[in-house]
């Protein structure tokens, strides 16, 4: 049995968990601030069911994943607000927040779009309550995103200590569980499927068990918690005796892969519906490509029914190479459609597809040949540009390849999108002269006293 | 953007020009036969409008204007203002207010007394008082203005 032994005081890792509070929610109301203190919610793709909602909305008995068709009814009784997913809009908040705090901490491991983990190994001679306040405060000034900070000697216990930190008001969204002395009373308030990394599987069996809390999992046996739940489980388990198993990791190198896809509005049936789909999500994957400056080889293409349905079933994918890296996005439209021709079967009804981009690199770090130009010295890689700029200056798809069709039947619903506030020069916030009519009778007010 | 690029320049080479890779060098000069340009050593500076004009990138933000309210601030309809919330907003600063759930802009006021006030800069326009108990806070502070001429 290996020996697990605790770091010393001072050279310990601290971390802290950042956590935007109800993310999509509150990048809407920072641009609509008349949303503050109404029942906000964001729907899905394809505005299917709800994926965040504010506790004004949690209050009205509205759950996440409740499909819009069952919140409609609820609209009629009540003033909700709802808005299809503005990705552009979240993208670009959550890079605020997340160069906001990393001026804050060495070291930054930007877990997922709305959440981070700090590193504040050293920093143990501060009051780290205060200086996670501080983070809080700048956060809040700076970006209008609410964050709740856990502060904790493994990132298993700093989750803890921020599910903790948003459970309870009274610590104004930070909490630092590191040597508390009532560690293993605040343990016995979460609930083992609350626990990172735990998943609904092993929850369950230890259930079964009789383990219920975080607690309980404090005085198990690692030889025993081994056996029972492998490696992966004995992790979790120390992790929360205080033993660091996970460490920063950083994922600051470009992607690897690209996918876009989407469900369709309505199934799909014809061929070229198909294509113009496919092509749509090829301009929008290179466009992608292009934005962080790389090239790439590969095309993936994939195709499917709806599996919830009693239709004929069918799915399929394939993939192909390019002769060259590239980065126009022609070339991925005319081997996406060689794909296709391939793939497609007539007689279905298609749900979905989708494409990949990988075999990414650089765009620097083409090699050149003998023969060929590289993409980047070739009046392609102009045009791209060219056209990127047109579209991010007039809104995006101002300007796109006819192949991606012009009616768009298969499109994605996002009635209720609200404007790209922050990435499009045309949907920019706007400041008025009177706002609204309660200016009116503000003025009013004002001649009277 | 194209405030900022000379408008002789047929339209696709203007958007083409101001890409975001490209920058204006600052020592462009052609260097004629003869003697090496010993400013040549030197051309590694570019000017950057961002650096000049946006001091905290994660904390600015672009609003356009909307309306005549703050004409002798030099702010005009359809003007793009940059704006940066993580500045303090003192006595005096135009700023962008939230009232009553809307955007607007224009000069704070405080008085000796600590009330508010929303100033235009334009006689046709009121001021707005603060009051208690308003739907009243402040989103940034204004730090340059975008005007197209």
């Amino acid at each position: 049995m290996v020996e697990f032994r605790k770091p010393e005081k001072n050279q310990r890792p601290i971390y802290a968990l950042v956590d935007c509070n109800q993310f999509y929610v509150s990048c809407e109301r920072v641009f609509q601030p008349y949303l503050e203190g109404k029942p906000v919610g964001v729907l899905s793709n394809n505005d299917g069911c709800l994926v965040a909602l504010s506790p004004e909305m949690k209050a009205l008995g509205i759950k996440r994943g409740t499909p819009a068709y069952q919140i409609r009814p609820v609209q009629e009784q009540h003033e909700l607000y709802l808005f299809s997913s503005n990705y552009t809009l979240y993208g670009d908040m959550s890079a605020r927040v997340m160069k906001t705090i990393a001026s804050f901490a060495p070291d930054i491991e930007i877990y997922s779009i709305d959440e981070a983990f700090l590193s504040f190994k050293g920093m143990e001679h501060m009051d780290l309550t205060a200086y996670a306040q501080t983070i809080r405060q700048t956060v809040m000034k700076w970006t209008g995103i609410p964050v709740s900070i856990g502060i904790g000697t493994t990132k298993t216990l700093a989750k803890i200590a921020n599910k903790v930190a948003k459970t309870y008001k009274a610590y104004q969204g930070v909490f630092n569980i590191v040597d508390h002395p009532k560690m293993e009373k605040i343990l016995s308030t979460i609930d083992l499927e609350d626990i990172w990394g735990v998943g609904r599987q092993y929850s369950k069996k230890m259930k079964k068990m009789g383990l219920m809390t975080a607690a309980d999992l404090l005085h198990l046996e690692n030889e025993w918690v081994r056996n029972q739940f492998t490696v992966v489980g004995l992790r979790t388990v120390l992790e929360l005796k205080g033993y660091p198993c996970i460490e920063m990791e950083n994922t600051a190198n470009p992607r690897k892969q690209i996918v876009s896809s989407r469900s369709f509005g309505h199934p799909v049936k014809d061929y070229e519906d198909m294509e113009e789909a496919m092509s749509s999500f090829c301009s929008n994957a290179v466009e992608r490509l292009r934005s962080q400056k790389s090239v790439a080889r590969q095309l993936f293409v994939y195709l499917c029914t709806n599996p919830f349905r009693n239709d004929p079933q069918y799915a399929n994918f394939m993939y192909s190479r390019l002769p060259d890296y590239s980065a126009y996005t022609p070339d991925f439209i005319q081997l996406g459609k060689t794909i296709l021709r391939k793939i497609f079967k007539p007689g279905y009804l298609y749900k979905k597809c989708g494409v990949m981009i990988s075999d990414i690199i650089l765009e620097k770090d083409i090699q050149p040949t003998l023969f060929d130009v590289p993409y980047c010295q070739q009046d392609k890689k102009k045009l791209m540009l060219c056209m990127d700029k047109i579209n991010q200056k007039y809104g995006s798809h101002k300007i796109y390849f006819a192949s991606n069709g012009v009616l768009k039947k298969w499109r994605m619903r996002r009635e209720i999108l609200s404007p790209q506030f922050t990435t499009c020069w045309a949907e920019l916030l706007v400041a008025k002269d009177n706002p609204g009519s309660a200016f009116q009778k503000v003025k009013l007010v004002n001649q009277r006293s | 953007m194209n405030h900022i690029i000379h408008k002789n320049l047929e339209p696709v080479r203007m958007l083409y020009s101001c890409t975001a890779g490209q920058q204006v060098p600052m020592i462009g000069a052609v260097v004629p036969a003869g003697f090496p340009s010993p400013a040549q050593d030197y051309i590694e500076d570019v000017l950057d409008l961002n650096e000049l004009l946006i001091q905290h990138p994660a904390a600015t933000y672009f609003v356009r204007v909307e309306g005549y309210s703050m004409l002798n601030a030099g702010i005009y309809p359809e003007d793009i203002l940059i704006v940066d919330r993580s500045l303090d907003a003192v006595n005096g600063k135009i700023v962008i207010a939230v009232v009553d759930g809307e955007f607007t802009v224009k000069r704070l006021h405080i008085d000796k007394k600590g009330v508010c006030f929303l100033m235009p800069d334009n006689p046709d326009y009121e001021p707005v008082r603060i009051h208690e108990g308003m739907d009243f806070s402040i989103w940034g502070v204004v730090t340059n203005v975008i005007h197209k001429l």
